[in-house]
């Protein structure tokens, strides 16, 4: 099935990808041909723990089998046994660099099986934590696949950059890493006095910064030479598969939550799809380090456009026994690694029957990246997998 | 391959004389945000222990703990949370859902100490660097709440429509009004614990928002078997105490409490209460006095198994209940409600018969295994002034009682009523309907020694009185009443400063250059009530002890000193209806110990 991607670097790589899908050829260790060999679970990479056992035949992949369960805390099973309140700091736990994805989906799932309309001053708020935790996402994330390949430099400055945001995070939501922010019904605070000036500024400092990732990353010879037609993901795998977010749009595809499905007010904001069409892990990081541009303009509109005042928060009924009604949905929303939703089932009580997470991770990092490291050479390996930018937390939750 | 691919990458090189962005001292140089969800602060004088920051964490960090000179009290659990930095994850849903605002976050996040056990901590008791920090995450003032802070008031009649009828003025509450009350309840059970009956409040709220009111009155009964009488006239001292109270406004306890007697029919009564077949156990116990403490100890008795017998007064049931607290608060029907089930358990009563002159004590004592005592305070008391014995002055407790037994009574056209406590309202507004009906309009001035701040009625009756056109009129002291070729014309006030001494004895303190004189042609005294023991005589009163302000001495279970009288309700503690029914149930256990000890 992987025959028809093409590899730049000569037609060795196509021969082994071609073998180690063949099931006629099974990879045979008794032979002595093969080296077995784990990546991981610790690995410089921004992936945390989450380990790849790799078949090595030379320096080229022939097998990758991903493993998890480094971070299991059942988080699923928790929230059956936790007030629809209890579930809130529980669930920034699957997925650690970008916690606000999931605070957003449990709260708009308890909305609206739970039938609360969010006042608007709060879904402005959403929409500016939303926007600042894609950003230091992709602050660390875009010149962190350079440091997969040894290239630290842009990565400092990029963490110096990503602190600058998690300032403000701290000073709008009383924390850095886990916000804890969005409550179901609203959101915890309003904005701080010069908060919007304070913002700006550090806004300003990131576009110069976007200017040197240019010149350290994407104007870099040697990045392009190792990134430029590695691991390329079909077009038809995206719908095979399941691929969303920067990896669907790299392969061309037209892919993104905000304008497919607008939520909170995406659809007043103007911007576009960010995409490339070559799929391969540099397209996958010129999608994320146009997205990082977007992100910044649309910070900048959202502030614009965003009321000074108002209500945070619905009233709700009384959180310590909360029952909502009988129900289903599945929301969703546009995470920095693609399509991040939640099933939520609620059976009447205060407590959650089911609430099931649907990340992009899954897919990325055990279906295609089981596909996609075959044939890559192993000094790749780390790069490949952190351009599907997975987090391991939402794998096995 | 373009140069630029292989020359732009060393343009970091520009950076290398820029200024270093790390902080050279971040622990001085970075404090946390001003919001920043730091270590934990408790304001331990603020803090009742009430433990709802223990019911939310989820990760169950926070525990309820005794503390040194912290003493369990009225409203306050005694206890303290303690937090285990262990478990906790600082999300501040604590601080959040606090009831009175006490506890927060500071901004400190550093923090270091060999000790392991230093990580669990109470705040505001164990001394921490942070505790004076101003800054951190506290309770958003008006921002959101976790529950609603206003209770749902139940439908009121209007002034107008009840001013000149006895009809009741509270309606209950509907179904969604009940279940949005109940649901602002945290289940603290600081209620419970301030109760003198001890009722299963929160117990009893969850099963209106579960809508089960079977269960719902199952769990009155426990401890309650007057529900629909205490569903509207209980001193609501759990109200009072109510951890919603201390920022918001305190659940309507009373009013929930009738709604779940209201919903249920009496004919089911037996059914729900699984009171249709109760074994006798051959022995027999007489009560003394129909009223709150004596309806609660033979309805406790009876499910026992005891045949017992009420002796009563008065033609019926109830006590002050009924000759005390007039119909617009308490309708008979709903009395009837509660005593008619009690006397279906197969309680006997035996109407009209006085205690000590219709038949003795010693007389019971011979008839009877054990005998209960609850005959209440039914003696009004005088201010002793000059004039008080005039025919046109009366005691407040006399009149309500008149009232009800449906006798005619004087009504003056304008009336001075001397008390500021809740049957000083009670007697107002009743005289104010009747003045009414008589003359269509109301003249009439309630005055207390207190002032309107510290009087001792409940605030809403202060309001409803005025509304229904009394001039309630508190801080005066009564000096005299003027009466003038014997008709009296009315009484001489003046300002009274302050009640108690700095000893804390009751010595009223005047201030005789501010005078005032109301205008009356009656003046109704309601200051108080005192208890009649006359039918305790003979040998029982000799083995009796009395304490110095001639109390009968009882031990923990109501009994006296004589080992088959057991005596309980206003007599001993109150006055009120849930003290009477707290006594009533005691002492029927008591009375159950002693008579299967013997």
């Amino acid at each position: 099935m992987n025959k028809k991607v093409s590899h730049p670097f000569g037609p060795q790589k196509d021969s082994i990808a071609h073998r180690a899908t063949n099931e006629a050829e099974p990879v045979d260790l008794s032979s002595h041909k093969y080296l077995k060999m784990w990546q991981g679970p610790n690995h410089p990479g921004i992936t945390g723990n989450m380990s790849l056992e790799l078949t090595i035949d030379g320096d080229e992949v022939v097998e990758s089998k991903t493993h998890v369960g480094y971070l299991h805390r059942g988080f699923e099973k928790l929230f059956e046994r936790r007030r629809y309140i209890q579930c809130f700091p529980t669930c920034v736990r699957m997925c650690v660099p970008e916690p606000d994805t999931n605070e957003y989906n449990l709260a708009r799932g308890t909305e609206e099986l739970g039938n609360i309309e969010v006042p608007e001053m709060a879904n402005w708020l959403r929409m500016l934590v939303l926007e600042m935790a894609r950003l230091q996402v992709l602050l660390r994330m875009v010149p962190g696949q350079a440091g997969t390949m040894g290239s630290g430099l842009a990565m400092q400055w990029g963490m110096y950059h990503r602190e600058l945001i998690l300032d403000r995070m701290e000073e709008l939501t009383g924390a850095r890493i886990y916000h804890m922010y969005i409550l179901p019904g609203g959101v915890r605070g309003l904005l701080p006095d010069g908060f919007k000036d304070r913002l700006e500024e550090n806004l300003s400092k990131i576009d110069d910064y976007i200017n040197d990732v240019d010149r350290l990353i994407f104007n870099n010879y040697v990045f392009k030479k190792r990134t430029v037609g590695t691991a390329v993901i079909p077009r038809d795998w995206v719908d095979q598969y399941g691929i969303t977010g920067p990896v669907a749009r790299a392969a061309g595809v037209k892919r993104d939550v905000r304008k497919d499905y607008p939520y909170l007010y995406y659809n007043q904001l103007d911007f576009d799809y960010n995409t490339t069409t070559d799929s391969d892990v540099f397209s996958r990081f010129m999608v994320r380090r146009l997205d990082l541009e977007t992100t910044v303009d649309l910070l900048r509109q959202i502030m614009a456009k965003m009321p000074e005042k108002g209500d945070i928060k619905a009233p709700t009924p009384n959180v310590l026994h909360w029952k909502i009604p009988r129900g289903e949905t599945y929301v969703r929303c546009e995470s920095s690694r693609g399509e991040y939703g939640f099933y939520m089932v609620a059976d009447g009580t205060e407590y959650p029957r089911r609430i099931n997470l649907r990340g992009p991770s899954y897919t990325h990092a055990i279906s295609v990246l089981e596909k996609l490291l075959v044939g890559a050479n192993i000094s790749d390996v780390s790069a490949i997998m952190v351009s599907l930018a997975t987090c391991p937390p939402e794998i096995e939750r | 391959m373009i140069l630029k691919d292989i020359l732009s990458p060393f343009s970091g090189w520009r950076k290398v004389f820029n200024e270093p962005v790390a902080l050279k001292d971040p622990v001085n140089d970075r404090p946390g945000a001003p919001r920043y969800r730091g270590f934990h602060k408790n304001d331990i004088s603020a803090c009742i222990g009430c433990g709802t920051c223990e019911t939310i964490c989820e990760n169950a960090a926070i525990d309820l703990v005794p503390v040194e000179g912290i003493k369990t009290k009225d409203g306050d659990s005694g206890l303290r949370p303690r937090v285990d930095y262990g478990r906790c994850c600082w999300c501040a849903l604590c601080v959040d859902v606090c009831t009175t605002g006490s506890l927060s976050l500071s901004n400190a996040y550093i923090w270091v100490s060999e000790d392991s056990d230093d990580y669990r901590f109470t705040p505001g008791v164990d001394e921490k660097p942070w505790q004076n920090e101003p800054l951190g995450w506290k309770k958003p003032e008006g921002d959101y709440e976790f529950y609603p802070l206003n209770r749902v008031a139940p439908p009121h009649l209007h002034p107008e429509e009840r001013h000149d009828s006895f009809v009741e003025m509270v309606k209950g509450f509907s179904k969604e009004q009940a279940m949005s009350e109940a649901d602002r309840c945290v289940e603290c059970g600081i209620c419970t614990a301030t109760c003198p009956a001890h009722m299963g409040i929160p117990q009893y709220i969850k099963a209106i928002r579960n809508d089960d009111l079977e269960e719902g009155l199952r769990v009155l009964y426990d401890t309650n078997p007057l529900p629909e009488i205490c569903g509207r006239i209980c001193t609501h001292k759990c109200e009072t105490v109510c951890s919603i109270g201390h920022r918001g406004e305190p659940l309507s306890i009373r009013w929930l409490k009738r709604y779940i007697a209201d919903q249920n029919p009496s004919e089911k009564y037996k059914e729900i209460l699984n009171t249709g077949n109760i074994e006798p156990n051959g022995k027999n116990v007489a009560v003394v006095g129909a009223g709150p403490a004596g309806l609660s100890a033979a309805h406790y008795l009876a499910l026992m198994g005891y045949s017992v017998t009420i002796f009563e007064a008065l033609p019926e049931a109830g006590g002050m209940m009924r000759y005390g607290i007039p119909e617009y608060r308490l309708p008979y029907d709903q009395l009837d409600k509660d005593i008619n089930y009690i006397l279906s358990l197969g309680v006997a009563i035996r109407y009209n018969t006085r205690v000590g002159t219709d038949i003795s004590l010693e007389q019971l004592h011979s008839q009877y295994d054990a005998v209960f005592a609850g005959t209440g305070l039914h003696q009004g008391r005088s201010t002793r002034i000059e004039g008080t014995n005039h025919p046109h002055v009366y005691q407040s407790i006399e009149l309500l009682r008149k009232i009800t037994l449906g006798e005619e009574i004087h009504v003056a056209e304008k009336i001075v009523v001397i008390g500021g406590g809740n049957v000083a309202m009670d007697i107002t507004r009743s005289l104010a309907r009747l003045q009414r009906q008589k003359y269509g309009k109301v003249q009439i001035i309630t005055t207390s020694l207190e002032t309107e701040e510290k009087m001792p009625a409940d605030r809403e009756e202060v309001v409803e009185a005025r509304e229904e056109g009394a001039t309630v009129n508190p801080g005066w002291a009564p000096q005299k009443i003027e009466i003038v070729d014997g008709a009296l014309k009315g009484l001489h006030v003046v300002q009274c400063m302050s009640l108690f001494d700095s000893t804390g004895k009751f010595n009223p303190q005047c201030n005789m250059d501010v005078a005032n004189f109301f205008e009356a042609d009656m003046v109704v005294e309601s200051i108080g009530q005192g208890m009649d023991i006359s039918y305790l005589e003979g040998n029982v009163k000799d083995q009796l002890t009395f304490d110095p302000r001639g109390r009968i001495v009882v031990n923990a279970q109501f009994q006296s000193s004589v080992p088959w009288l057991f005596v309980g309700g206003d007599i001993i503690q109150g006055p009120d209806v849930i003290h009477g029914i707290a006594n009533g149930h005691t002492a029927a256990k008591g009375i159950d110990q002693y008579l299967t000890s013997i």
